[in-house]
């Protein structure tokens, strides 16, 4: 079959799943992204544009100027939990890239060349959206991959918020934002519509509202989810932000949490400890880990990692969303002083009444990892729970080994029964 | 009353027996490759030798790497908890414990009463591990255990700098082909090997009084590099190399 016919199937089937989606008043979170990946690997029948953006990139002008967002961090954690990781991280090797470099942004430049990967690769962009204020390595990565595919890159500088957003801040990142506007303007040769713009910043703060009341269930004993749980539906508030789709997803699945929450249903059969969890997923590990977990009768109740997409609401306003949105994108977590990181950490504590912390210290993600040790000395200090760090990688497997994840894990399990009985 | 630990550890596979709780033997052979048979072999070995049978003991623990694999226990524990609990035992007044074994080293921090309020391992690596300190014998021809009185003897140390065990072998080969001294290049090696361990034990604020374990312990060097490393004394017990043992037994006392 050609590449056209082939595209053209898909591009049918998609519009048929959607059809019947959209009809249907439980989506699973299945469905809604196979559908939004074969809607955006078919975009150019539907003459529609596909913007490749970073996980903490400001993605609501791009919903509102109805371009294809994709993120190749997704992509990584969808290879990592299919654990395709090491084999594209090693072919990333092989091209000349460092094994020290991030493995998503290894297995997505190693994953362009060859179409690999869970889905075959991503659909190919029309532009580039880069915004730094989670790391610096997306913006070397971005760079490589606007070479690759010879498109168009935009670059949203954050200045790193040590203590505060400053006047001068405001102004810079502000100013981006009108410039990111014309970016898209030029490349997609319309203008962006300003009331689709207010629309979509609505459904993004009320999307965001939704996903914080979601967590905020595991407030409750017994919690009615895990983090691993959390990890699971987190894909729609990171992709597809500012949708009516991702709104109605996380009602319907506050929802079915409240009501276990008044049933008394725990999301772990017997949770006695109740942890809290630094860093992102070990992607290739995650059901053994809940598993490991639960043998302890413990419950990752939170984690610093998905409450991300919700943790700047404080400074967004939907009645001036742009403007709020430059404060918001550049003050979240990890674009943050470590005392802040460390307050954010004990807040999360008290709020969900957690036992311990553990931390996965990520060979890849050094914005993540480097500040744990300060950020675990403060909360021993301050909170007096055990902590643990575990070493791993969240998708290049070759960077776990179990025996030692699991001693270590059994060792902190015995040392919070010992204290907490 | 009988109490039993054993403590299976990467290369050798230790056992101690409490009676009354009081220590009235211990016992220490090779691991080899079959864990399970190392353990069923040590402890009968141990039986054997205090005129005991196995109906005699009441409870055992397990710990070490191998824990999990003898199936003649009452329960397995990490040898984090084992460590800590055989410490306090044989010294209650001990904060901090680093044990350095075959292919691991950890460090504890333990409460008044004894109990483990933190740890931090390295295992990733055989940097700061007995592993590093073999393959340095063997690049070096010397006996492993003549290691800590030679590099007593030692005038300076020899400069190691890599961490990685394979480039640190190279380094030492070529100092061997510089005409460096023996005795240094050993007080090298140990202090290199105390860098690392230092660096664990520091990382979750290590306090005296300090008390080393594991196989490495019996190594004079690498104590005495380490004292000087943590500016701390440091204790070594009797039962240094069995003290996971010890502990185990002592948690069986318990069950
Ligand atoms: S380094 Fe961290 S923040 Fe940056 S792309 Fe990798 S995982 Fe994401």
């Amino acid at each position: 079959m050609s590449r056209f016919m082939k595209d053209l199937l898909i591009y049918c089937l998609a519009k048929a799943k959607k059809a019947k989606l959209g009809l249907s008043k439980n989506k699973g979170m299945r469905d809604i992204m196979t559908v939004y990946y074969m809607e955006a690997k078919t975009a150019r029948l539907s003459r529609r544009k596909v913007a490749w953006i970073t996980s903490g990139g400001p993605v609501e002008p791009l919903i509102a100027m109805d371009i294809i967002p994709v993120y190749p961090e997704n992509h990584g954690a969808m290879i990592g939990a299919s654990k395709m990781g090491a084999e594209l991280c090693e072919k990333a090797e092989e091209m000349g890239y460092s094994r020290d470099l991030c493995s998503y942004a290894r297995s997505d430049i190693s994953c362009a060349t060859v179409n690999g990967g869970p889905i075959g690769g991503l659909p190919r962009p029309d532009m580039l959206v880069c915004c730094n204020n989670i790391c610096g390595t997306v913006l070397k990565w971005y760079e490589i991959q606007a070479r690759y595919f010879n498109v168009p890159l935009f670059i949203l500088d954050t200045p790193f918020c040590h203590t505060e957003y400053a006047e001068e801040m405001k102004r810079y990142v502000k100013r981006q934002i009108e410039e990111y506007l014309v970016f898209l303007e030029d490349v997609c040769g319309r203008k962006l519509n300003h009331a689709t713009m207010e629309k979509v910043g609505r459904l993004s703060v009320e999307g965001q509202q939704l996903w914080q009341a979601v967590l905020d269930t595991a407030a409750n004993r017994p919690s009615p989810m895990t983090a691993f749980d959390a990890f699971f539906h987190l894909a729609l508030i990171v992709t597809l932000r500012g949708t009516q789709i991702t709104v109605d997803y996380y009602r319907n699945l506050l929802k079915t949490l409240n009501d276990k929450v008044e049933k008394g249903i725990g999301a772990v059969p017997n949770e006695r400890y109740r942890l809290l969890w630094d860093n992102l997923p070990i992607w290739y590990r995650l059901r053994w880990l809940s598993k490991k977990f639960a043998e302890h009768d413990a419950c990752l109740v939170a984690d610093t990692y998905t409450t991300a997409w919700c943790g700047t609401l404080k400074y967004m306003d939907e009645n001036k969303f742009l403007d709020s949105m430059a404060e918001a994108y550049t003050r979240i977590y990890l674009n943050i002083g470590i005392d802040e990181m460390a307050k954010t950490v004990m807040d999360m504590i008290d709020k969900y009444h957690v036992d311990g912390f553990v931390m996965h210290s990520n060979r890849s993600c050094k914005p993540y990892s480097l500040g744990q040790y300060d950020i675990r000395r403060i909360v021993q200090e301050e909170k007096g729970i055990p902590c643990l760090v575990i070493e791993a990688d969240m998708t290049d497997e070759r960077n776990f080994s179990e025996s030692q994840v699991a001693t270590r894990i059994n060792a902190f399990m015995e040392m919070i029964k010992e204290r907490k009985g | 009353m009988y109490f039993a630990g054993i403590d299976i550890g990467s290369i050798t596979s230790k056992a101690a027996i409490l009676k009354d709780g009081r220590v009235i033997g211990v016992r220490v052979i090779f691991t080899g490759y079959n864990a399970e048979l190392a353990g069923w072999n040590v402890y009968r070995e141990l039986l054997g030798e205090l005129g005991l049978v196995a109906s005699d003991v009441d409870k055992i623990v397990s710990t070490g790497y191998g824990r999990n694999s003898l199936s003649f226990v009452d329960k397995a524990v990490t040898e984090i908890i084992c460590h800590g609990t055989g410490a306090h035992y044989l010294y209650p007044h001990v904060r901090s414990i680093i044990d350095v074994g075959g292919q691991d080293s950890k460090a504890m921090v333990l409460d008044e009463g004894g109990r483990v309020k933190d740890f931090a391992m390295n295992d990733k690596c055989a940097a700061g591990t007995g592993r590093f300190l073999e393959v340095m014998a063997r690049a070096l021809e010397v006996d492993l255990d003549a290691f800590g009185d030679i590099s007593l003897k030692a005038e300076k140390a020899a400069k190691i700098s890599s961490i990685c065990t394979v480039f640190a072998e190279s380094e030492v080969i070529s100092l061997i082909s510089k005409g460096e001294q023996r005795e240094s290049i050993i007080a090298g090696i140990h202090e290199s090997v105390a860098s690392r361990i230092s660096a664990l034990a520091m990382r979750i604020g290590v306090r005296e009084p300090v008390m080393m374990t594991g196989g490495v312990a019996k190594n004079r060097g690498v104590v005495k590099a380490l004292e000087k490393k943590l500016r701390m004394t440091i204790e070594v017990s009797e039962y240094a190399q069995t003290n996971g043992a010890v502990g185990a037994a002592v948690l069986a006392m318990k069950l």
